[in-house]
């Protein structure tokens, strides 16, 4: 186990909100928490958007940039506290003039910008359930998770809309209304033009009122098997993000934040949105796509203090030499974290050396709907560890047996595994983000619970001060560039290719996005392996899935090996690619 | 190299990153990422093919100059002059 320590100095620069991990971890209640809530006015209960953008408009924060979108160009667009209160109650406004009901669902498939922030915050107003959408999604994600959340408004661009909404409209008949954000020009058939919706609404929108644990957001993830799964997330966990942004982000008034998480993820949402607007502070929207340069000039002109990226881009900043931070003046920037995967020694160390700013790398997941267990800002940092856990969090590790099940006592009760074994990191329930259900799936979510404790799906390691070591995941899932794909859904929309008989898809280590999708692909008879026919089922898959979820990588096998019931084993492909013995796949899930 | 051979290399490389993409459909001005709907890994996949065709190294800094079809056919042919 790495033992290199990055130590923290003491009493040198500004004091970080948490002094002492340790003794505010003893004192630390979420009942105590909950009282930095403003609460609905009149006690009618506790919404987001009211403490995101509502409580600051009407006091001296209310003319302060909520956000600082940045265009492609390089164009700064700011948008004040008050602007964005306004502006999402006219969309509440527009849902209530289209009836959308309290409880419904609100998507949107839509890039960074202040239209996303709108949209996620006019729909909590109206208590309506936001759910986010990738756009690097193909029609086919999109498709299935609008049907399983049962989306009654779609919120996208028209360029979205055409690609992959157009053609899976007449699959959708719950869906019943499609808004784009179209500045000129009518919107296209089938749709509804937002801007014009917009500009007829009234700026003043009453938040009726609403139980902390009435529903808010619902973000899919994916697993080893079956179709995404829709987490469930109440008001509630309104604290979590706030607490988060306090503790682990060591976010306070006067900071500048940049969260470069896409909003079509868990992330992009708990962080690029709600838990800034949550401190007050500036949030950074960049609006262009990842670019070394731009990124370092971002950092520089926005002033940017506190920075929340993902592995896969500091990686590839990393992988872009040390020329290009050194051109940009980085000196405002005083806290650096990271999450989405395991964030490898090198890359925190490269932070300390080259940013001036070791990075602090964070752990959590979809279902627990904010950061779990961090390096913070006052803790030494053991580069690779993902850290100890948050104030207010149980965590611990719970021994498996052979098959990778929770081993449990004569009573039934989990095991813990011993002192520095490996095992299931679970956290015990009871944190206010914590999701409520999966959408329809109570058996799934059930499953999710070992008594007292959801159980991640993570294997790790805890050493004898606590911190916590990744180790690799206990199921098949797939992360890639932070992003979790679901074998599964990969595997059926190789099938419905006409060439393809059977299908087995794995992650592939990779230095960089730490797994690329693979597929393995068995053809059907009268079909010969060709490079034209690898190409035209890659060209398949990407047009149904888009090219976040679609393999980069296929290759022909005439034999995958199968279970005795006929399930392909995923765990042997993966050990064939990595050139471990077929026979002892027990080393796998340390083999990341 | 001419600005038709600079095209054909873009869409032969093009065709192995992301065999559904046209070239055609990228409107003057456009990105090819937004307009054919590439990620970053389909991106920076696309400027190492591009390097291993024709051999032109491709420093980080000048990825944003390929961002557009003519952009990206401008570079290869003065890289190649």
């Amino acid at each position: 186990m790495d033992r290199q320590v990055i130590h923290k100095p003491v009493g040198v620069g500004e004091t970080p909100n948490m002094v002492d991990y340790v003794a505010t971890r003893a004192a630390f209640s979420w009942d105590a928490a909950r009282e930095a809530l403003a609460g609905l006015p009149g006690g009618r209960g506790v919404n987001m958007a009211h403490e995101a953008v509502d409580r600051w408009a009407t006091g001296p924060r209310a003319h302060v940039a909520a956000l600082r979108c940045v265009d492609r160009a390089g164009r700064t667009e700011v948008v004040t506290f008050a602007e964005l209160s306004n502006a999402s109650s006219r969309l509440a406004n527009v849902l209530q003039g289209l009836g959308v009901a309290p409880g419904e669902a609100v998507f949107a498939l839509l890039p960074r910008g202040v239209t996303l922030h709108t949209v996620v915050l006019g729909s909590l107003k109206h208590r309506a359930v936001f759910s986010p959408l990738f756009s690097a999604f193909g029609p086919e994600p999109v498709r299935q998770r609008l049907a399983l959340g049962s989306a009654r408004v779609l919120v996208t661009t028209p360029a979205l809309y055409r690609r992959k909404v157009a053609p899976i409209l007449a699959d959708l008949p719950g869906l019943r209304h499609v808004l784009v954000t179209t500045a000129t020009g009518p919107a296209p058939e089938g749709a509804t033009n937002l801007d014009e919706l917009m500009s007829g609404a009234d700026d003043r929108y009453v938040i009726g009122p609403t139980d902390p644990e009435d529903p808010a957001l619902l973000h899919f993830t994916s697993g080893t098997t079956g179709t995404p799964k829709g987490a469930v997330h109440v008001h509630d966990a309104v604290v979590a993000h706030l607490e988060t942004g306090r503790l682990a982000l060591d976010l306070r008034p006067g900071d500048v934040w940049w969260c470069t998480a896409d909003p079509g993820w868990v992330t992009g949402i708990s962080y690029g949105v709600l838990a800034p607007l949550l401190q007050g502070v500036t949030s950074v929207v960049d609006t262009g796509d990842f670019d070394v340069e731009r990124w370092y000039r971002v950092l520089e002109r926005e002033r940017v203090s506190v920075w929340y990226t993902a592995p896969t881009a500091l990686r590839m900043l990393m992988q872009a030499g040390p020329d290009a931070p050194a051109r940009h003046d980085l000196s405002h920037l005083r806290f650096v974290a990271s999450v989405g995967e395991p964030l490898n020694p090198e890359v925190v160390m490269w932070g300390d050396e080259v940013l001036g700013r070791p990075i602090h790398d964070n752990w959590w997941q979809t279902e627990t709907g904010g950061i779990m267990i961090a390096n913070y800002q006052c803790m030494d940092i053991r580069p690779g560890s993902m850290g100890r856990p948050l104030p207010g969090v149980e965590a611990t590790v719970l021994a498996r047996d052979a098959r990778g099940r929770v081993r449990r006592d004569q009573r039934g009760d989990p095991v813990e595994a011993a002192p520095g074994a490996q095992g299931e990191l679970a956290l015990r329930r009871g944190w206010p983000s914590m999701f409520r259900g999966y959408l329809g799936e109570e058996p799934r979510y059930r499953a999710c619970f070992a008594g007292d404790w959801y159980l991640s799906g993570d294997l790790v390691i805890r050493d004898e001060d606590g911190y916590f070591w990744f180790v690799g995941r206990g199921d098949d899932v797939i992360k890639s560039a932070g992003h979790l794909i679901g074998p599964f859904e990969v595997e059926s929309a190789l099938l419905e290719h006409e060439a393809v008989a059977e299908a087995g898809v794995i992650g592939k280590p990779d230095d960089t996005i730490g797994e690329v999708v693979k597929a393995f692909v068995t053809l059907r008879h009268g079909y010969e392996p060709s490079e034209q026919l690898r190409l035209d089922i890659l060209g398949f898959a990407r047009r149904r899935l888009g090219p976040a979820v679609a393999p980069r990588e296929i290759a022909f096998d005439e034999h995958l090996p199968h279970t005795g019931s006929g399930k392909i084993m995923r765990r042997l492909l993966r050990a064939r690619e990595l050139g471990l013995p077929e026979g002892d796949t027990s080393t796998l899930e340390s083999s990341r | 190299m001419t600005e038709s051979e600079a095209r054909r290399i873009l869409g032969a490389v093009l065709a192995t990153v992301a065999p559904e993409a046209d070239l055609d459909e990228v409107g003057e001005g456009e990105t090819m990422q937004e307009a054919m709907d590439l990620d970053s890994v389909d991106f920076l996949n696309l400027v190492i093919g591009l390097h291993e065709r024709t051999g032109i190294e491709i420093p980080e800094r000048d990825y944003p100059e390929l961002a557009t079809v003519e952009g990206c056919v401008a570079y290869l042919t003065s890289a190649s002059a």
